[in-house]
């Protein structure tokens, strides 16, 4: 059963999107389910914030975004060894386009805007 | 216990953007992240929208005018990171406009992507002054028990 707001949880997750507003909305959906998380801006912010030690349970990862794209962020956390769920979220419809997203590292693809059903199912598959 | 009046006409209001189609499901989701912590969270979350998406409207406006001929890839890249924006407010009818846009960019018609991106101002414009409206009534109103959905 996923988590929600009165019994928070011991998952943690880590939102990778550049567009402010976005990452307003998912790290308060995340509060909402009782998940810990943090925001970074863009793919080579997650890649550090990892090489600093941190770790997540969840990470939701944008595709375009600038200095370090998502494929490129997903392929380079995979490559240090990171087992984390990384869930692409972006508003790509094409099959290409997820495919090439799923190639690499993804565990799950789900298409913008998130909602909290979409967010539980992914947390439903964690816990 | 029977609705004041206030609170039926900003449940009205409400209804009418999404009777004239100007929002969609998503709007209610971001209802739903509100509570007593952060009652606001809609409002600050469409103000943010309008601040941020400016600088892209900005943008492509200027990509417009440098013609002979239109880069439509970037005129496409600009609109999708708008529209995806957009989608997240539950701003409906500007969604639509800017898949029209994107057609136009993908056919490489430069005529139509004119046409299309002042119609999507319209209703960007619009949409913002209905939510104004709409925000400043539901602040005189107090905070909602809950997201109501529309009918």
């Amino acid at each position: 059963m996923a988590p929600n707001e009165n019994s928070a949880t011991e998952l943690t997750a880590l939102v990778v999107d550049d567009d402010r507003q976005l990452r307003m909305i998912h790290q308060r959906m995340l509060n909402k389910v009782g998940v810990k998380n943090q925001a970074v801006e863009n793919g080579k912010e997650a890649v550090q914030i990892h090489c600093s030690g941190q770790g997540f349970d969840l990470i939701l990862m944008d595709k375009e975004m600038p200095l370090m794209n998502g494929i490129e962020a997903t392929k380079e956390l995979r490559s240090m060894g990171i087992c984390s769920t990384i869930v692409g979220v972006s508003s790509h419809t094409k099959e290409k386009q997820i495919q090439e997203f799923m190639e690499a590292g993804l565990d799950d693809y789900l298409v913008k805007p998130l909602n909290l059903a979409k967010l539980r199912s992914i947390l439903d598959k964690i816990m | 216990m029977e609705r004041s009046q206030p609170r039926r006409q900003v449940a009205a209001m409400k209804q009418s953007l999404f009777d004239q189609g100007l929002l969609d499901e998503q709007f209610i989701q971001l209802e739903e992240l509100s509570d007593d912590a952060n009652p606001n969270f809609v409002e600050e979350i469409v103000t943010l929208y309008y601040r941020d998406s400016s600088r892209l409207i900005s943008s492509i406006e200027q990509a417009l005018k440098e013609r002979h001929p239109l880069d439509f890839n970037k005129l496409d890249t600009l609109m999708h990171q708008f529209k995806g924006s957009s989608s997240s407010i539950g701003a409906k009818k500007v969604k639509a406009e800017c898949t029209l846009f994107r057609e136009y960019c993908r056919t490489g018609n430069a005529e139509g992507c004119m046409k299309s991106f002042q119609q999507l101002k319209k209703e960007y414009a619009s949409l913002r002054k209905k939510l104004e409206a709409y925000f400043q009534l539901a602040r005189q109103t107090g905070p909602m028990d809950s997201a109501c959905r529309p009918k």
